[in-house]
């Protein structure tokens, strides 16, 4: 594998992820991360240069529209998924110390 | 009166003649998915109240004028990424194991319109990653051709729901090929539309630039009847694109005289099972003998089509997929210790092993110092295909080739090797790169009796050309063949 990924570039990206990894599923992304990037570096072999990145097939822009409110306040039914309400708003641990 | 074997026109028509009630056709189709789903699985939830309730509804609505479409009163079955209005909607992910949209997408919203009545919500791979349909965490669908392999993915439930006739017709979502390698294994007709023909508005975004919802049914005039319903300018999807000719019904014409099809060589090179292979260039050979003009050409930089979505597909769903985090909707983790860990934890035993690994790599490939080398330089790949496809539709109108590498593979077989199962979305990536309708359409079987689709792509809004040319096959293949297993349904 051409690709090596360390331990702090997994502990990284499972920051970035947002996610908890247990060793063994550390020791598995960094092979399955590795692998992935071996394959993907096949893309070296294209000359790109002076080629503009293509984030959109069309060439759409910007759709602008007046901010006017159109859907009614919803907060009841909006509510009715969370995993945890008070006081008519979601219920979360505490952000601020 | 036996309508399971019944297109969706097919039977809208009967339902128009009052040779069947709306309830009558729910209760059939009802019927077939008591018959079957132990064995198949093709869907997460069934609403039965739901549609016999919305049956009565749409049987007013045609007695007194107020529902008029073609498809009034047949029944639909909606992939479970696509949110619909109080009811389950779970992505087959644990993440969203109770997750009850607020709203309805907007397909689903033109498809009441319509008249139709939703039976359920179709099983499918977690957030669309997956080939197989097998990563989804509410168990596997099983392909009704043979039940010892897989339907594709990741709109498999659709496909195997429609393949064996538990309903008429069903919405899938195509981010890399999963409306058409399903529809290809599964012996059914899928189309992909051009992106930015069918809002996305609701559908739950994997690979936001490249994602689209699509028809899957028996047959090519369903599918361009389904397509002409859902198909829409919207506001509420910025990537929405008003486009011209949502008549895609005008094009069920049977007749290619002069149409130029071209067949990129490079798809028909290692790597190609030799059934599949065949049964692609019988395809051809009706066509030409209908007065096409075929023939094979290099469409170039194929092979650079799978590491490219790989890497833009996982950074979209990286991102895409950080609003899960047990906080406003869907799951979260019984015990953790302050808000990051409850984020943490809730997404860590929430999402499942593929998604986890997309999510990974495309956090990997947008960090900063690894951007440039990967993200960019995919987007750089991306717009060299489109250029080659570009090139190839100034000289034809269709491109014809296969949709996948083999037809399908055993239950079990191919989430071991993720990497290899990567390598079998060649044919069908590519089109979502650039942008492009594509359709598949069943075109013969294996010798283990197992169905090999044909796909046929188009430039972009040019869905009439391949709706055309995919007609006029079919008119010289003959009428939809329903499985074995849902025959005995049926008799």
């Amino acid at each position: 594998m051409a690709n090596i990924i360390s331990d702090e570039t997994i502990e990284y990206v499972g920051i970035l992820a947002k996610l908890e990894l247990s060793e063994r599923e550390k020791e598995q992304a960094k092979k399955d991360i590795g692998r992935m990037l071996d394959y993907v570096d096949k893309l070296n072999e294209l000359d790109t240069a002076g080629v503009e990145p293509m984030s959109h097939v069309f060439p759409v822009h910007n759709v602008f529209r007046e901010d006017v409110v159109t859907n009614a306040d919803d907060r009841e039914n909006m509510l009715k998924n969370a995993p945890a309400v008070k006081d008519g708003s979601w219920k979360v641990p505490k952000t601020v110390e | 009166m036996q309508t399971k074997g019944m297109t969706a026109l097919e039977l809208g028509q009967k339902i128009k003649e009052k040779e069947i009630s709306v309830k009558e056709a729910v209760l059939e189709s009802l019927e077939q998915i008591h018959l079957l789903e132990g064995t198949l699985h093709s869907f997460v939830t069934v609403d039965e109240e739901g549609a016999l309730k919305r049956a009565e509804e749409v049987q007013r609505g045609l007695a007194d004028g107020t529902v008029t479409g073609v498809l009034a009163g047949v029944p639909v079955a909606v992939k479970d990424n696509i949110c619909t209005k109080d009811l389950l909607t779970t992505c087959s992910s644990k993440i969203l194991y109770n997750f009850v949209p607020p709203y309805s997408a907007q397909a689903v919203d033109q498809l009441k319109a319509g008249g139709a009545v939703m039976i359920g919500k179709t099983n499918m791979d977690e957030f669309a990653m997956g080939s197989t349909t097998e990563t989804s965490a509410y168990g596997v669908t099983k392909n009704p051709w043979n039940t010892a392999h897989v339907p594709g993915g990741s709109s498999g439930g659709s496909c195997a729901a429609v393949a064996s006739c538990e309903v008429p017709y069903a919405l899938g979502s195509d981010t890399g090929g999963s409306i058409r390698q399903p529809s290809s294994f599964c012996g059914v007709t899928g189309l992909k539309p051009t992106y930015g023909t069918v809002s996305r508005y609701g559908l739950i975004a994997y690979g936001s630039s490249l994602d689209q919802i699509g028809p899957i049914a028996k047959d090519v005039s369903d599918c361009a009847a389904i397509l002409e319903m859902i198909a829409s300018y919207d506001r509420k999807d910025s990537t929405s694109v008003k486009r011209e000719g949502y008549d895609f019904t005008s094009a069920l014409v049977d007749d290619v005289k002069g149409m130029k099809i071209g067949i990129p060589s490079d798809y028909l090179s290692a790597g190609l099972n030799e059934e599949v292979k065949e049964a692609i260039l019988k395809t051809a050979e009706v066509l030409k003998a209908k007065g096409a003009e075929v023939e094979e050409f290099p469409l170039c930089l194929v092979e650079y089509a799978i590491p490219a979505y790989y890497v833009i597909a996982s950074a979209e769903a990286s991102s895409n997929l950080a609003r899960f985090d047990g906080v406003k909707y869907g799951y979260r983790a019984e015990e953790y210790n302050g808000l990051h860990n409850m984020y943490k934890k809730s997404r860590s035993e929430g999402f499942g092993e593929e998604v986890k690994r997309r999510i990974m790599l495309g956090s990997f490939v947008l960090s900063s110092g690894y951007y440039d080398a990967y993200y960019l330089k995919a987007l750089r790949t991306k717009a060299l295909i489109k250029q080659s496809f570009d090139r190839a539709f100034e000289k034809y109108d269709v491109i014809l080739g296969p949709v996948a590498p083999t037809t399908a593979p055993r239950l079990g077989e191919s989430l071991s090797d993720p990497l290899q199962m990567y390598l079998g979305d060649i044919y069908t990536i590519s089109v979502n790169l650039a942008g492009l309708p594509g359709i598949s359409v069943p075109c013969g079987t294996d010798a283990k009796g197992l169905p090999i689709g044909v796909q046929l792509i188009g430039d972009c809004f040019q869905e009439k050309k391949i709706i055309r040319a995919a007609y006029a096959y079919e008119q010289a293949r003959g009428s939809w063949q329903a499985p074995e297993l849902a025959q005995k349904g049926v008799e």
